[in-house]
């Protein structure tokens, strides 16, 4: 199971000066088990803050989030998350940070290895297990932080823009491989981006978040079938229609 | 790229210029200019102890095993102290702003000035000798530990986080002290060339009756000079090893992740 709600949710950051910043403003969100849903949304509106209070990294100021109707109340397991820089722990191998979730847990280390070796298959990237991460290119590094992330076998995987940092062959690559695993694991995503393209290419729903304070402006079903052509007449109306969505936020953004 | 075979002496051959023309220089100005055995020995005369002194090889194990008592001792101690007071000032800001003060307070007092302290305390013991090379030691190990944990990349200790490593123990064991690695064996490198400079003060003041150090002093106390300088030249030659075997350890089996080690 992995059905996220998200109810009422505020974030208010004060600084050391007193001066407050307003991330989010009275977010709700009813997330189904093994949806997949896009966050989209002007720089600086609170994607990210929202991410974190669901991962448990950060806490509302005001407002309740539930995973399967039992409060979060930090950091944990069950949410598997892939962050927008590298991660990976450096000093560690690829396959010793796959492990790393399953150590923790107390699992042994023959077994943690074998279910470790297992989603490096998945990832294709089991003939690298020996490597360090700084052996690696960008976005093998981001497809070990995926494996890694679902190696505890989460309900949830928040991903925060992690393939913002790849070029964009690659990128389109690492997505087709993220649905390939959604649609074997069925798990809950929530998954930022900065691109309309990648969000209509990925989600089942689209959320549009406002110009700061973050807010939820609209949300968009994408009835496209799947797996999804990028360049169909339906991709390109979904598309415009995000974009023109996005588009009057950006300029509120910006000004 | 093929790299062509030269005799040693060829690849090497500006260094051991270098040291030739010293020695020469040296032996030419202690035999011609100096004419003085106290005031500079010649080069001959400190080559000639040199081996005199390595070739009695019972009584030279017996100084070296005991300087690297007094060393072990030091740095031991500054290891189980200094490393685990680094990290709790590195992780809890609380305990950082209580002992900071007490550490910036101590710090700058010269090991040597601690030499009465160590009397007293310990007698003229080993203990009291390892004391000295410990006040050396101690202050770069933490201050090295307390700066690799400021520096931990907050992403590793999210990351961490989210995959269930909550507690601190934890977050300080598999995450922060492995990020703080460098950082820390860097520390240990300073400490032990500040501890090593320390060795000869530890064995002035009468700990025993043996010791690198020890021997430098007694040669000097029968104005033997060129004795003097061979225990000077044997302390930095001996400094450079166990700094090289460290270096060597650590790059090999701890830090081997990070770049440019790899392979």
């Amino acid at each position: 199971m992995g059905k996220v709600t998200i109810t009422n949710v505020s974030r208010i950051f004060t600084k050391e000066d007193g001066t407050t910043v307003h991330a989010l403003d009275n977010v709700s969100l009813d997330v189904q088990n093994r949806e997949f849903i896009c966050i989209i949304g002007p720089s600086g509106c609170g994607k990210t803050t929202f991410l974190r209070i669901l991962a448990g990294l950060d806490f509302p100021t005001s407002g309740t989030i539930t995973l399967d109707d039992v409060p979060i109340k930090g950091p944990g397991p069950k949410r598997g998350m892939v962050f927008q820089e590298y991660s990976l722990f450096p000093w560690r191998s690829v396959i010793d940070n796959v492990t790393f979730g399953l150590e923790i847990c107390g699992t042994n280390k023959k077994e943690a290895r074998h279910i470790a070796m297992s989603y490096l298959e998945l990832v294709g990237l089991s003939k690298f297990a020996k490597s360090y991460p700084n052996e690696l290119s960008g976005g093998m590094k981001q497809r070990v932080a995926i494996a890694r992330a679902l190696v505890n076998d989460p309900r949830v995987l928040l991903m925060d823009e992690p393939f913002g940092a790849v070029d964009a062959q690659t990128r389109n690559r690492l997505q087709q491989e993220l649905l390939k695993i959604w649609e074997r694991d069925k798990k809950t995503v929530l998954f930022i981006t900065h691109s309309v393209d990648e969000a209509v290419f990925l989600a089942d729903r689209v959320v549009v978040f406002t110009a700061r304070p973050g807010r939820i402006k609209e949300i968009f079903d994408i009835d496209l079938k799947r797996p999804r052509d990028r360049t169909s007449v339906e991709a390109n109306i979904a598309r415009e229609k995000l974009l023109s969505s996005l588009g009057t936020e950006i300029k509120k953004a910006i000004e | 790229m093929v790299v062509k075979r030269t005799p040693i002496i060829h690849r090497k051959g500006l260094e051991v210029f270098s040291l030739l023309a010293v020695a020469v220089i040296w032996q030419f100005i202690a035999v011609v200019i100096v004419k003085n055995d106290i005031f500079l020995p010649p080069f001959t005369d400190v080559l000639f102890s040199f081996f005199e002194v390595i070739t009695d090889i019972s009584a030279f194990f017996k100084d070296l095993s005991t300087s690297l008592m007094h060393f072990s001792i030091g740095l031991f101690f500054a290891l189980i102290i200094g490393i685990p007071v680094g990290i709790i000032m590195g992780w809890f800001k609380a305990v950082n702003r209580m002992v900071d003060p007490l550490i910036e307070i101590l710090r700058p007092i010269p090991p040597l000035a601690w030499i009465p302290i160590a009397i007293i305390w310990l007698g003229f013991t080993h203990l009291s000798a390892g004391f000295i090379i410990f006040i050396g030691a101690v202050f770069p190990i933490i201050i090295n530990t307390f700066t690799g944990f400021k520096g931990v990349p907050l992403v590793y200790v999210e990351a961490g986080k989210v995959l269930g490593c909550i507690r601190d123990r934890d977050l300080i064991w598999y995450v922060a002290l492995p990020s703080a690695m460098p950082s820390i064996a860097a520390g240990i490198r300073i400490a032990m060339g500040v501890g090593w400079m320390c060795l000869v003060a530890a064995e002035y003041f009468g700990v025993s009756s043996n010791g690198i150090g020890y021997k430098l002093w007694f040669h000097y106390g029968i104005h033997e000079m060129n004795f003097v300088i061979v225990y000077m030249l044997l302390l930095g030659f001996i400094g450079l090893i166990i700094d090289r075997l460290f270096r060597y350890y650590i790059d090999r089996r701890l830090l081997k992740w990070r770049s440019g080690v790899v392979l």
